[in-house]
């Protein structure tokens, strides 16, 4: 065809009007092309013409047309018009009209983004929602433990109530699927600690104060703190997870109305089942922790394992171990309302079920170290 | 009818497929999984221009067709063929450029939750084709008027949105690229009679418009009588009858009638006339 190599768009100016004469293929894989090719014949015409002069479009060289070809006609037609121009357009195929038609029915006005903020008030007001926001999650957190007690109150009442086949799935999942994992960062932890403590002492002679060390480190402070944050990024986040998305397919709503109180179907039998799992792991956490210690003792400071028991006998005492497990079962409390809070404020979209989850793994964590220090104060306080 | 690239810097586009011709050629398909098989040798042609209706029981596999046809579900046997191109032998490219060429709505929408309306359908524009975002939104929210929304969705998130809304949304994404076809998946299920009826002319105007060929999963009656140019009738893994619907309720085949002569289609008036002279 002799169009071939005609150009999108081009502007012609005889006796003082002027023709606009467009081919090809208006479609969208020409986008940019056909936007600057539309841009430049409206820059064209508005140069070089006074308003109130005629503009013949000619579309009769275009042979394919979509969406995005009829919105750039619809903008040079208008902009023409809005310009003052006599704008008139022919020799377009009618099969194109009605698009064209449906096009030029809209509104044209793009809705304005959000509007930009200078940095400091943009800094400022992430600060501020920052603080606003650790106030209401402070208060949420409030509220849901008092959800969590008056139901866990109505079930000590009335324990047939209680949903124990889901306690116990739910304490195989995080307790018993928890023992490879637990035993074998606890005891790889109770290797390092032996290993650098026997390293160091070495250059004091003091190389079976390492038993002293491992054995008060780990049941005091490392055996309940690794496990926590083991089980918070495990079954924290599962139960965020689990819960939210419950909650985006409004499973949650249809327990509600069904009469069934979420906390006591969903929340309750996962919170008692961390409580009961989070102290048995931490009991074998620690056995582990001192294992490896004392493999490592044996191994790498030659003490051998009857030195290291008796030892140990002498370096801890019962409240050593008791202080250690003491703080398990509120690690475990903290760690299931965090989780199961931040799964029920999950909200409509994918996004916010992957936010509430960090949210719990990080909040619960940060949390359960907060309160470590609290107990160490707490401890040291009672002599214990 | 043009050459393959006309005037400076154009870039290769495949001519559409001439109206009446078969748009969709589906041959001896089998599917299943495991121990089931679901489509026993379905043999399906949809021509370009038309609209088709896709009717079936529920679980007969009308999704399972769909799906197979859009590559989502492997098949057992037979060959799939869309645009003339068969897509067990189409590279990955051929594939990708195939793709462009259709959307699908599917039945919940399936918008992407963390974007907001506009750029649910710039999604597609964004990575596909090269323009000036300022186009861009201009094509997006030409887009939004068009399937009957108000410009000021584009803004929303898709959890702000009524079920209606959704859909309406939805198919202005899966028009984004400008198709030449548009799968529906069950369109107007969950909508009001007043919203499907819409939703119903709002298919016919942009197939008209836009010069679509469109093959729609419905169980909606009225949306068969009113839009939809023919019908075809899944059943036991086999098309069992294709055409126009006033063949589909003429039809003796038990299942049709059963379909389209119940209470139900008489309450939509469909089998109404023909049901005195057939029963």
């Amino acid at each position: 065809m002799g169009a071939v190599e005609a150009p999108l768009l081009a502007t012609v100016r005889r006796d003082g009007a002027f023709t606009v004469v467009g081919n090809g293929r208006w479609t969208a894989t020409q986008g940019r092309a056909l936007e600057g090719a539309v841009d430049q014949a409206l820059a064209d015409v508005r140069q070089h013409g006074a308003a109130g002069t005629a503009v013949r479009v000619d579309f009769s060289g275009l042979d394919r047309v979509d969406t995005v070809g009829a919105v750039l006609i619809d903008r040079l037609l208008r902009l023409l018009r809005e310009a003052g121009f006599a704008a008139r357009i022919e020799g377009l195929d009618p099969r194109f009209k009605p698009l064209l038609d449906e096009v030029e029915r809209g509104c044209h006005s793009v809705p304005a983004a959000r509007k930009r903020v200078a940095p400091i008030i943009g800094a400022l007001t992430v600060i501020g929602r920052a603080v606003a926001g650790a106030g209401t999650d402070a208060l949420q957190f409030l509220g849901f433990v008092g959800q969590v007690a008056t139901s866990f109150a109505r079930i000590a009442l009335k324990p047939q109530n209680f949903r124990w086949t889901s306690m116990v799935y739910h304490l195989e999942r995080v307790g018993l699927r928890a023992v490879p994992i637990i035993a074998l960062i606890t005891f790889l932890i109770g290797c390092i600690i032996a290993q650098q403590g026997i390293f160091h002492f070495r250059r004091f002679g003091a190389t079976t104060y390492v038993v002293d060390m491992v054995g008060v480190l780990t049941l005091r402070e490392l055996g309940v703190l690794i496990v926590s944050i083991m089980v918070a990024g495990r079954s924290g986040s599962a139960f965020t997870a689990e819960l939210g998305s419950m909650k985006m397919r409004e499973e949650v709503d249809a327990l509600r109305v069904m009469g069934f109180d979420p906390i006591e179907v969903l929340v309750l039998p996962r919170l008692v089942a961390l409580v009961i799992a989070v102290p048995l792991l931490t009991f074998l956490g620690n056995m582990f922790a001192l294992f490896g210690g004392g493999l490592v003792a044996w191994l790498y400071g030659a003490i051998s394992p009857e030195i290291f028991v008796s030892r140990l006998r002498e370096a801890i005492a019962l409240n050593t171990f008791e202080v250690g497990m003491i703080k398990a079962p509120f690690m475990a409390a903290i760690i299931g309302v965090i989780a199961c809070m931040e799964g029920m404020r999950v909200g409509g979209s994918a996004e916010s079920l992957g936010a509430q989850t960090t949210a719990a793994v990080v909040k619960s964590i940060f949390l359960v170290i907060v309160v470590d220090g609290l107990f160490a104060i707490f401890f040291a306080a009672i002599d214990m | 009818m043009l050459g393959k690239a006309n005037g400076s810097g154009q870039k290769f586009e495949p001519d559409p497929i001439p109206p009446g011709e078969p748009i969709i050629r589906v041959r001896d398909l089998v599917v299943g999984f495991g121990e089931r098989t679901i489509l026993k040798g379905l043999s399906l042609d949809v021509k370009a221009g038309e609209i088709m209706g896709f009717v079936g029981a529920s679980g007969g596999g009308k999704s399972v067709l769909t799906r197979t046809i859009l590559g989502l579900v492997p098949k057992r046997s037979g060959t799939v063929e869309v645009f003339g191109q068969d897509l067990d032998t189409a590279d990955y490219r051929q594939r990708q450029a195939l793709e462009r060429r259709w959307g699908v709505l599917f039945q919940q929408g399936a918008l992407f939750s963390s974007l907001t309306v506009k750029q649910n359908i710039q999604f597609p524009m964004r990575e596909y084709l090269d323009m000036s975002p300022r186009l861009m939104d201009e094509i997006a929210i030409a887009k939004i008027e068009m399937v009957g929304l108000q410009p000021d969705v584009a803004e929303k998130a898709p959890s702000e949105l009524s079920g209606g809304m959704i859909k309406r949304a939805a198919l202005a994404r899966s028009l984004a690229l400008d198709p030449e076809i548009l799968f529906l998946d069950e369109p107007t299920s969950g909508l009001d009679p007043i919203g499907a009826g819409e939703f119903d002319d709002l298919i016919a105007t942009l197939q008209q418009t836009l010069g679509l060929t469109v093959f729609m999963v419905t169980h909606d009656l009225d949306s068969l009588h009113t839009v939809c140019d023919r019908v075809a009738a899944l059943a036991d893994g086999k098309v069992i009858a294709v055409g126009p619907i006033e063949s589909m309720v003429a039809s003796d085949h038990p299942w049709l009638s059963a379909y389209f002569r119940g209470k139900r289609a008489r309450a939509a008036g469909i089998g109404a006339s023909t049901h005195g002279a057939g029963g």
